[in-house]
């Protein structure tokens, strides 16, 4: 289950931000190393929403920085 | 007193990609004009368009980009990236960046992309909006991403008039560089309009061909007795401009010398351009005064010729006043015949098909003229073949919605 999520948070990050998957470590930062701007972290979240069928409200978005922290933040929704 | 030269050209339209593809299938009379198949068609009484494919995008851009950025800027990256490359010239330090600038113009803008998230807000909520739907629909996006693309920190905006716009971003960006705010603009036009939406707005002003859905490419037929409304078509051109010297310093390869702009309003009616013609003609005499020459100096004109019955008309009919006394000499065509009209993008890629007629002395031809109307008498229009003729000085004409009016005038270095 924990492995299907992150495959599958790590395909969208592929998709959306166009970079190459073997670069997308679990301690990635969005901005820093992914080359996501403030809007593209927007758009993803959005797109984990819809994946994930899940409401991710702004405040919890706000404290999405790494791949490690979106995988968490599904992983804890999807578990209720 | 500054001149401007053209040092780079890109195109995309429905007749391919680059200006050299362009140029050899608008000579040898092709035609981009197809049946719709990307969208729903059945029920709009217009079925066809000058359209380009998803391909050509699909080889340029990766999803992101494509996420971010409605076709229109698409279209105006890929022939600003030729217009670029063609030029040989990129900023190399922070004052050549902030001297050089980039005004590129749309009718419409993003069309699709703010039809698409509107069926998508009635469907759902706001939390489904992109963050790029309003940057990918703006029309100074076009600008906006061509400038932080090529690091350009000069002037920076966009011309939103209608079916001028193209020309107008080529006029204004000349009179930038001429006033010296400006040694380098890269300016032209870029539409993609041809979504369900925009076929079905035009539709509903009787603006669009009706009586050839199953010829497509017989539908564009400016000037011809059987033309019943203009072509959509979709697509971009841009122009490197530049100062004269700047241009001679560096070595670059010119290709014409812009030496006349005018414009004007109709002060008349929303679509129609009033009966008499005086919007374009105070225009062109306009563009002839700004270049200092007489009427006579001018051997070729693309004309707007849209191929509706009045808009052609009329048009011929101002022609024939303004070049009355060497109406022999000119010839003119209207390649809208062959990609349809580009809306915002028609002025710029008329003017970059209009400078290859200057720099390789052929005409592109009218296509579909078979029986021309009465009124074309003792003008040559260049029907259905391109011609060799000998071309130092154009005119191009833009005619808007609106009632707004660009004519460019370019010469032979």
């Amino acid at each position: 289950m924990a492995e299907d999520i992150s495959n599958r948070v790590k395909k969208i990050i592929v998709n959306h931000l166009g970079v190459a998957g073997d670069k997308i470590q679990d301690n990635s930062k969005f901005i820093e190393d992914l080359g996501a701007d403030s809007l593209d972290t927007v758009e993803l979240v959005m797109a984990f929403e819809e994946e994930f069928n899940c409401e991710i409200p702004d405040s919890s978005a706000e404290k999405i920085f790494t791949v490690k922290d979106a995988i968490d933040f599904i992983q804890k929704q999807t578990s209720k | 007193m500054r001149r401007i030269v053209i040092t780079g050209m890109g195109l995309i339209t429905s007749l391919g990609l680059g200006v050299e593809t362009n140029w050899a299938k608008l000579i040898s009379g092709q035609s981009g004009i197809k049946l719709i198949n990307n969208f729903n068609v059945q029920d709009l009484p217009s079925k066809i368009a000058g359209t380009i494919s998803n391909s050509i995008i699909d080889e340029e851009f990766n999803s992101k980009d494509k996420r971010r950025m409605d076709n229109f800027i698409l279209f105006a990256l890929i022939a600003s990236n030729e217009a670029m490359k063609d030029s040989g010239w990129t900023p190399k330090n922070e004052h050549e960046s902030s001297r050089a600038g980039v005004i590129i113009g749309s009718g419409i803008g993003g069309l699709s992309t703010i039809y698409n998230n509107s069926i998508l807000l009635i469907n759902s909520n706001p939390r489904k909006i992109s963050p790029f739907f309003i940057p990918s629909s703006l029309i100074n996006l076009a600008s906006g991403q061509v400038s932080i693309k090529y690091n350009l920190k000069g002037p920076n905006h966009s011309i939103v008039t209608a079916c001028s716009s193209g020309a107008h971003a080529i006029g204004d960006s000349f009179k930038l560089i001429q006033s010296n705010k400006a040694d380098v603009m890269i300016a032209g036009g870029s539409e993609a309009a041809v979504c369900r939406i925009g076929m079905a707005g035009f539709c509903a002003l009787k603006a669009l061909s009706t009586k050839f859905n199953n010829s497509p490419s017989d539908a564009s037929r400016p000037f011809d007795k059987d033309r019943d409304g203009f072509v959509m078509g979709d697509g971009s051109g841009v122009v490197v401009l530049e100062e004269y010297e700047h241009a001679k310093k560096r070595n670059a390869k010119i290709y014409a010398e812009i030496i006349g702009y005018g414009s004007s309003g109709d002060a008349h009616h929303i679509t129609a351009p009033p009966i008499d013609g005086n919007g374009a003609e105070r225009c062109i005499k306009a563009a002839l005064k700004d270049a200092h020459i007489n009427s006579d100096e001018i051997d070729y004109i693309n004309a707007h010729g849209t191929s509706t019955p009045v808009g052609d008309k009329i048009e011929i009919e101002c022609i024939k006043r303004v070049f009355s006394k060497n109406l022999k000499k000119i010839k003119m065509s209207s390649t809208k015949s062959a990609i349809g009209h580009l809306l915002g993008a028609s002025g710029s890629v008329e003017t970059i098909y209009s400078v290859c007629a200057i720099n390789k002395n052929k005409i592109p031809p009218t296509l579909n003229l078979k029986d021309p109307m009465k009124e074309s008498i003792g003008l040559d229009l260049v029907p259905n073949n391109s011609i060799d003729h000998k071309v130092s000085c154009i005119l191009s004409n833009s005619f808007g919605f609106g009632g707004t009016n660009a004519s460019l005038i370019i010469k032979s270095i």
